[in-house]
């Protein structure tokens, strides 16, 4: 996936670790540190005087929003803008150390829908910045269809998101735009409701901004709110997608910036991880998720297309229930590579049983590649088999193929063998049949 | 364009893919293609000049070029541009072909081009007209016409699916795997397609769904279309709209994949980067619902995907296509360790570039030993004027008396008991930069200064500057008073039988500068021959390329190294006559000045 959320904390270092390009007039204190618990708070006072002198506020960096209506910004002990370093660090201890329910939608100030529930692990905690609500002001940046967008309000926090349509002026901009027709029509758009007096220097931030979002490669980049007072900047919350793609562009400009898991996800398995690492070191692609490790039908399908019509046509047919995995190969992956995958899937597989006493049943799926070589691949299947071919067949498995492509016809010739040798249960097939046929077979039987 | 590639396509290839430019070749002969479809390929870091490929069972050569600039250059039909540059140079090369200019579709295939770099490279080809397939695409194909690298896979594949010949259908998928899959289902329902696309997986790609399907309605080859979307994105709705509007009026059949994607949240990402639903009208069952609802043929699922395909076009009664004759490839190929393009001795007799020896040999054939130089060296036949120009310049270069250093040596080789071919090569192998090799180093020199538009003065600045002395300017003892005859004669051919002298005109007003410095800094027979080849291939449309590739071929010396034979042999043969004893150089004419070596 090409946009990946990052930590609010990462937004706002990438952003001061270039401000003085983008916003050479306006100064930001960058006073912010992300703690995993209160002694790491402890131990970063150390280092940041302003942690011990002045108040603060903590609150979850966890890629989640409305953290305020959901009961976890601390910014009061008595009263609003006295908490201590002590206080912050007791509360992060407090808050992260049972799961906590986390609602992502609200109808006023009532949760609505499912909470997700989930560990906090990571915190991020700032100097209280007392300030007049007519001093926060909005903007955020993303790309809509083919244009670049800026988002622009002179409200800023939750009056903006309530008032959405009212208070937001939006700017877009073709690809092609230059910075000098992006800042005059961002001056010309500044929103009606910014004070006359403070009108330019809003435009003249929002044209940094949208040349920080642009240049560092965000694919969302939203400040919400920022306050502004006279050249002074603090920025109170910001959300932001990075472009990854780009990320071998940018690896000086992000520095050391981490992709973390939405909260209430579960964390990668190690099994998805080695798939992961395996994929960034080839030209291949490997891919890996998943779904419900104790169901019953595994898939190891080659080809990004033709993975997504299997799981189409599975959750047709047997329902999501029964879909263990979701993942592909492809790309001509060799057979050491192949090998892994597909010992990485028959470990998983073969761990438990089905709870129906059902035996398990393996897809290995595939369209006619265009030059992936099949025999090859399929070598490294065969080879898996060799290692697994016991546990394999205690969870009963039975596996059905189709592939077609460059020497298709030697690999489904050799599978078909080695289980036969092997005494695996297996059906094989060729372009004959039609992509996803097996999946009607395999749950007939 | 109503069609994106047509039988005389060709393509200048990005990057030396030998697989996939192979298949293309495969595909070409298979299909009877006049031409093949690669014309050039790129290869910054390649030295060679050409690779070697397979045309059904035969080698045809495919020129290589450091840059695209130069592919278009040498190749400017070629307006297909596939570009298989990797992700971090793919949008670099895109860029400099669109600046280049003169390309009417460019495929792109790298994954994960970053994507504001994929949009500015896509929105510039826009407003330039060029047609971008991908990125992250296996690219396009034109049934019978025109294959794009890998796209349909294996030859046998390929005639499996019947994508050798056009059939009736529009193709555009997301997916390259799907993209053949779908071919062989479309060649099992129906007749084959006549254009397909798959139009990339990454989020930005250059050509969408209703850029291809517009033109596929324009083709009068298209008689209904198939699309396979994929759960993300809008752009399905823009096909809604173009029927609803009445853009689109052949019949569309269309699927979004996807449709599991509803079950899970948005932490799955299920195919292509492209691929992610942001709304819920993003969603495969959404898009399927909507297109159905516009009147597109719509399955209830993938599965079923066939048996819609096959009643749409059964309800069309399209009258069958028949099947073309093909060529096909052989099983077993080997490549050639060697290389010749002047002659051939495989039939009943051998043949001189074309022209069998009996035909050149004999006197009242025309021929001169100059016209079986110019074919054999230069693979033309050249018209009497520079044929007779070759000969003088053998004639003028055969011999230069006893005592210059090759005829000393081949004299003293003969002396020691040497065979004629050993006392030869003795005195072959002093022709070098200071005997003989003046006449490439004339041509390159004063070639080089007349194409940089340098005055007289500049050149001798520039030749000063970088420390050489002039080649073919200077003689011991001739002047413009005393002049060379050979050269006088040489000039004098020129004048009365060449159509231009440019180089010489301005070499001599080169000499005009020298000898007002030094009497004797005259324009010398290696200078003049030189000089006189440029002037005569100019003469003869070879163009600047060419003729540089000769000076650096060395073929000038080639003419001193011929020409000066005829006599390092008559010298040899003189010694072998007069049986002289060996030759030991007289001690009396050494300079002996020998040191005991220093003890380190």
């Amino acid at each position: 996936m090409a946009q990946k959320a990052i930590r609010e904390y990462d937004a706002k270092s990438i952003l001061a670790k270039h401000w003085d390009k983008y916003f050479p007039d306006f100064t930001y204190a960058y006073e912010t540190v992300m703690v995993q618990n209160g002694a790491d708070l402890r131990d970063a006072a150390k280092t940041n005087a302003w942690l011990n002198e002045k108040t603060l506020v903590a609150k979850p960096d966890m890629l989640f929003g409305k953290r305020g209506k959901n009961g976890l910004v601390l910014f009061k002990d008595a009263k609003p803008g006295d908490v201590k370093l002590e206080k912050a660090a007791s509360w992060i201890d407090e808050k992260s150390s049972t799961a906590q329910n986390v609602y992502f939608s609200f109808d006023g100030d009532t949760p609505t829908g499912e909470p997700s529930v989930d560990k906090l692990t990571h915190f991020v905690v700032e100097p209280f910045t007392p300030h007049e609500q007519a001093e926060e002001y909005y903007v955020s940046a993303t790309c809509v269809g083919d244009d670049d967008v800026i988002y622009m309000s002179a409200e800023g926090g939750m009056e903006v998101e309530e008032g959405w349509d009212e208070k937001v002026t939006e700017v877009a901009f073709p690809i092609t735009a230059t910075e000098d027709e992006i800042a005059e029509k961002i001056r010309a758009n500044v929103p009606a409701d910014v004070a006359e007096k403070d009108k330019a220097q809003f435009a003249e931030f929002c044209i940094g901004f949208f040349r920080a979002y642009r240049e560092l490669n965000f694919a969302y980049l939203e400040i919400n709110p920022f306050v502004m007072q006279g050249s002074k900047i603090e920025l109170l919350d910001m959300v932001a997608k990075l472009d990854d793609t780009a990320g071998f562009m940018m690896v000086d400009q992000w520095g050391d910036v981490s992709y973390p898991t939405a909260f209430g996800m579960e964390d990668k398995s190690p099994e998805e991880e080695a798939v992961e690492l395996a994929d960034s070191k080839t030209g291949a692609s490997l891919k890996l998720t998943i779904l419900k490790p104790e169901a019953r039908i595994w898939t190891m399908v080659a080809g990004g297309g033709a993975s997504v019509v299997y799981a189409d046509t599975i959750a047709d047919m047997a329902g999501i229930e029964d879909l263990a995995n979701y993942g592909e190969y492809s790309g001509g992956p060799t057979t050491g590579e192949t090998k892994f995958y597909a010992e990485t899937l028959f470990d998983l597989m073969t761990r438990e049983k089905d709870a129906q006493g059902r035996g398990k049943v393996l897809i290995i799926g595939g369209a006619i590649a265009n030059f992936t070589d099949v025999a090859k691949t399929f070598t490294g299947i065969i080879q898996a088999f060799e290692n697994y071919q016991d546990k394999l067949k205690e969870v009963g498995a039975k596996i059905y193929v189709r592939r077609g492509g460059p020497n298709y016809e030697k690999g489904l010739k050799d599978i078909k063998e080695a289980a036969d040798r092997m005494g695996l249960y297996i059906e094989v097939y060729g372009p004959e049949t039609h992509v996803t046929d097996i999946v009607r077979m395999a749950l007939e039987k | 364009m109503e069609r994106l590639y047509t039988k005389d396509t060709q393509a200048i290839f990005w990057n030396n893919n030998k697989t996939a430019i192979q298949r293309m070749l495969d595909y070409d002969y298979t299909i009877k293609r006049e031409k093949p479809s690669v014309a050039a390929i790129v290869a910054p870091t390649s030295g060679n000049k050409f690779e070697k490929f397979f045309y059904g069972p035969d080698e045809v050569m495919i020129p290589l070029f450091k840059t695209t600039a130069d592919a278009k250059a040498a190749q400017p039909q070629a307006d297909v541009l596939l570009n298989f540059a990797s992700f971090r140079s793919a949008y670099d090369v895109t860029m400099e072909a669109l600046e280049i200019g003169g390309f009417s579709s460019m495929m792109i295939t790298a994954e994960g081009i970053p994507e504001r770099l994929a949009r500015g490279m896509n929105q510039t080809a826009r407003e330039k007209g060029v047609t971008v397939i991908g990125p992250a695409t296996v690219g396009a194909i034109t049934p019978g016409a025109f294959k794009v690298a890998n796209i349909g896979g294996t030859i046998t594949n390929i005639v499996n699916s019947k994508l050798h010949r056009a059939g009736s259908c529009g193709l555009v998928t997301r997916s390259g795997g799907l993209f053949n899959e779908l071919s062989n289902i479309i060649s099992i329902n129906a007749d084959g397609i006549a254009e397909g696309v798959a139009i990339g997986g990454d989020r930005f790609v250059g050509s969408v769904f209703i850029d291809n399907l517009l033109r596929m309605e324009k083709n009068p080859d298209v008689k209904y279309m198939i699309l396979l979307g994929e759960v993300g994105g809008t752009e399905e709705y823009k096909v809604i709209e173009a029927i609803k509007n009445g853009q689109i009026t052949k019949p569309v059949i269309a699927w979004c994949i996807g449709t599991i994607a509803k079950h899970y949240d948005s932490g799955v990402q299920f195919g292509h980067a492209g691929a992610s639903a942001n709304a819920e009208s993003e969603t495969a069952e959404y898009k399927n619902n909507a297109m159905k609802e516009a009147g597109i043929h719509v399955p209830d699922s993938f599965n079923d995907l066939p048996a819609m395909i096959n009643k749409v076009f059964t309800d069309m009664n399209i009258a069958e296509i028949p099947e073309p004759d093909m060529n096909t490839v052989p099983a077993s190929r080997r490549s050639k360790e060697f290389i010749c393009t002047i002659s051939d001795d495989r039939g009943e007799e051998a043949h001189y570039c074309g022209y069998p020896i009996s035909s050149v040999a004999t006197p009242e054939t025309g021929f001169t030993i100059g016209d079986v130089m110019s074919i054999l060296w230069f693979k033309k036949r050249y018209p009497r004027w520079a044929v007779d120009f070759l000969e003088t310049v053998l004639k003028t270069v055969a011999d230069h008396g006893p005592a210059v250093s090759g005829a000393h040596n081949a004299k003293v080789t003969a002396r020691a008991g040497k065979d004629v071919i050993s006392s030869l090569i003795a005195g072959l192998l002093t022709i070098g930069p200071r005997f003989g090799g003046a006449i490439d180093g004339a041509a390159e020199h004063f070639k080089h200064a007349n194409d940089n538009d340098m005055t007289p003065k500049e050149f001798l600045a520039h030749m000063k500057k970088s420390g050489i002395p002039i080649p073919g300017i200077g003689h011991r003892i001739k002047s413009l008073k005393n002049p060379d005859l050979r050269v006088t004669g040489l000039m004098k051919y020129a004048e009365e039988n060449f159509p231009s002298t440019p180089l010489l005109d301005y070499a001599r007003t080169v000499e005009e500068l020298t000898t007002s410095k030094k009497e004797n800094l005259i324009l010398n027979v290696d200078g003049t021959i030189g000089i006189l080849m440029v002037d005569m291939w100019r003469a003869l449309d070879y163009t600047d390329e060419e003729i540089d590739v000769f000076i650096e071929a060395g073929a000038l010396n080639a003419f001193f190294i011929l020409g000066r034979s005829i006599g390092f042999i008559g010298h040899i043969l003189d010694e072998k006559r007069l049986a002289m004893p060996m030759y030991r150089h007289p001690m009396d004419d050494i300079l002996y000045d020998v040191k005991r070596a220093e003890e380190l």
